[in-house]
């Protein structure tokens, strides 16, 4: 009897382990396959601008340039919106807000290879047509370098504006979690002395939970960084300095996906080395995450 | 001192928020219906019952591809991954909520699974690479299952902590109270209870997957022609088949071919999504 249960709890301990030998698993071998890579340019790669697979020159910068800035721009458009949605949604009429709620979870569930072809044939066209123009002539952006005037719909901006609506779910979502956790008590005092609904979000919600909103910030950058898919279809896929916010680049996660088959010895060792700066990226990202998120014990939006 | 705001401007900057956070939540909603209105009418189109019963053809050929050798390759990938993914995951989750006396090692762990949820899925493609592709030598569907076995696991592991967690500590002693060994009561009372939990956490996980395609790139590609080599060899499965006609393809017939493989696709996993939500509604938190 007594070996039994300790054969189970063994068993249940080394599928445990699995995960933690899986997250070391991941460095090593990475770290293995993009040694050549490493060893012959170093830690210059990171900084190195060319990807010329003719001189067998590679550097990291310009992917990493169009991940950031991927990654930027879909946090600063879906912040704002995640914060108030989940603003509307706690305050909403039980029954209109869980439907809403499912809703926009619904967005999270869409795969992404669907969000990269809508963002293809859809939202691409739309760019060209109608928003990049206004946004460069109409409304006379186009004369700071930063944005540019030469456009044909696909880019960082669009890749950005996809993200975003990809991981608007997933912010909101914890959103909705941590303002749910905030004290009754703290809200009705708050409105007792006659703060607007505004106010007590800002002053009261928001402070008493910034934590857990950090953590969803963060979670919800960890998903823009490592999106492969719909970044793919839209971005272009130019292993150059992007110039500006409508010319087309490249994420890391995109050049992986788009090198990889045609790819092989020092080309694929780099992009391995691109990989273990994802991986890395991703990791820091996660640790802050799961640091604030701890305190607040708001849930993940991965497990909804 | 605190400084003085007028009422008007309080009450105006009030309604203005008001507004702001109804189009927040309209413009998400508003989103989410015009990706699958468009994926809707694009994808109808293509539907034919020859479309899901010819296998995908290359372009040009005298009979019309269908999707149906891509969807059995889908669906091996996933129902492979479930089976490999499912019984460890199952059990992770088991130790970190039932067995509470070795703390480090179960913060250790809880804190990987929730890192490794996050990692990218492009980076699992990679490792799966690594590990599968380059010492067998081809690509396989195999090496697909494990690399989205590896993106499931985490997830059920800790969806399985929840809900194991939420299981009162009065059955747990009830059922050792009545003499069962610690094995029989988890298994056959704690998760018992909590199968519905259970069920939820690895459907959603599953759907999660099913429609996950930056993995299937580096590991499962592409074939032409049935699955018949599982272990061997590349085989068809509807990700990379909707990137590859969508992209990769400048024949419109591709891409008509490609939407609807992306409503096979969206359908799919929303459905599986939505129903267990419903019918699984009363047990999560």
């Amino acid at each position: 009897m007594f070996r039994y249960d300790t054969a189970f709890k063994w068993i249940c301990l080394v599928c445990a382990g699995v995960v933690g030998v899986l997250m070391l698993g991941f460095f090593i071998q990475l770290f293995i396959s993009s040694f050549s890579a490493w060893r012959e340019f170093g830690l210059s790669f990171l900084w190195s601008r060319d990807w010329n697979p003719v001189t067998d020159k590679y550097g990291a910068l310009p992917s990493i340039v169009g991940t950031l800035s991927t990654t930027v721009i879909s946090l600063v458009i879906a912040l704002p919106l995640a914060f108030s949605a989940a603003l509307y949604l706690v305050d909403a009429r039980p029954l209109i807000g869980e439907i809403l709620s499912h809703a926009i979870d619904l967005l999270a569930a869409i795969p992404s290879v669907i969000y990269g072809m809508w963002g293809l044939f859809v939202l691409a066209p739309l760019m060209q047509k109608y928003v990049q123009p206004f946004l460069a002539d109409t409304l006379g952006l186009g004369r700071f370098s930063f944005i540019g005037t030469e456009f044909n719909g696909f880019g960082i901006l669009t890749a950005g504006l996809i993200l975003s609506i990809m991981i608007l779910p997933y912010i909101c979502a914890i959103m909705r979690d941590v303002f749910r956790m905030t004290p009754p008590m703290l809200r009705e005092s708050a409105y007792g002395v006659g703060c607007t609904k505004w106010e007590t979000a800002r002053d009261i919600v928001l402070r008493y939970g910034i934590r857990g909103i950090l953590g969803g910030v963060f979670i919800g950058l960890g998903r823009a960084l490592g999106e492969t898919m719909a970044v793919l279809f839209v971005i272009g896929n130019i292993m150059e300095m992007p110039s500006s916010i409508f010319s087309g680049s490249a994420t890391i996660a995109s050049t992986l996906a788009n090198h990889f088959a045609e790819a092989d010895g020092l080309q694929r060792s780099a992009l391995f080395a691109l990989g273990l700066v994802l991986l890395l990226m991703s990791f820091g990202i996660q640790v802050l995450a799961q640091y604030y998120l701890h305190a607040t014990g708001a849930r993940r939006g991965e497990t909804r | 001192m605190m400084r003085r705001r007028p009422l008007t401007w309080r009450k105006l900057s009030n309604q203005f928020v008001k507004i702001f956070s109804t189009a927040a939540v309209l413009l998400a909603v508003g989103a989410m219906l015009w990706i699958l209105y468009t994926v809707a009418c694009y994808g109808f189109r293509s539907m034919s019952l020859s479309f899901f019963t010819t296998p995908t053809m290359p372009y040009g050929g005298p009979v019309r591809g269908g999707i149906a050798n891509a969807f059995l390759g889908s669906v091996m990938i996933t129902f492979g991954a479930a089976v490999i993914a499912v019984p460890p995951a199952l059990c992770a989750g088991i130790f970190l909520a039932e067995y509470k006396d070795w703390k480090t090692v179960s913060n250790v762990l809880r804190f990987s699974a929730n890192v490794m949820m996050g990692i990218p899925s492009v980076l699992v493609g990679l490792f799966a690479y690594i590990i599968l592709v380059v010492p067998t030598g081809n690509f396989s569907g195999f090496s697909a299952s494990v690399a989205l076995a590896i993106i499931m696991f985490p997830v059920i592991m800790r969806t399985t902590e929840d809900m194991l967690g939420m299981v009162p500590d009065a059955l747990r002693e009830s059922a050792l109270a009545l003499g069962m060994t610690r094995t029989r009561a988890t298994v056959c009372i704690v998760c018992l209870s909590a199968r519905k939990g259970l069920l939820t956490g690895i459907l959603l996980a599953l759907s999660r997957v099913s429609g996950e395609t930056a993995p299937l790139l580096f590991t499962a590609l592409f074939s032409d022609g049935w699955p018949k080599n599982y272990f061997t060899g590349p085989i068809a499965n509807m990700p990379v088949l909707i990137t590859e006609y969508s992209t990769n393809s400048p024949f419109e017939v591709m891409h008509q071919a490609g939407w609807g493989a992306a409503l096979v696709v969206t359908v799919l996993v929303l459905v599986i999504n939505m129903s267990t939500r419903i019918i699984f509604r009363e047990k999560k938190i």
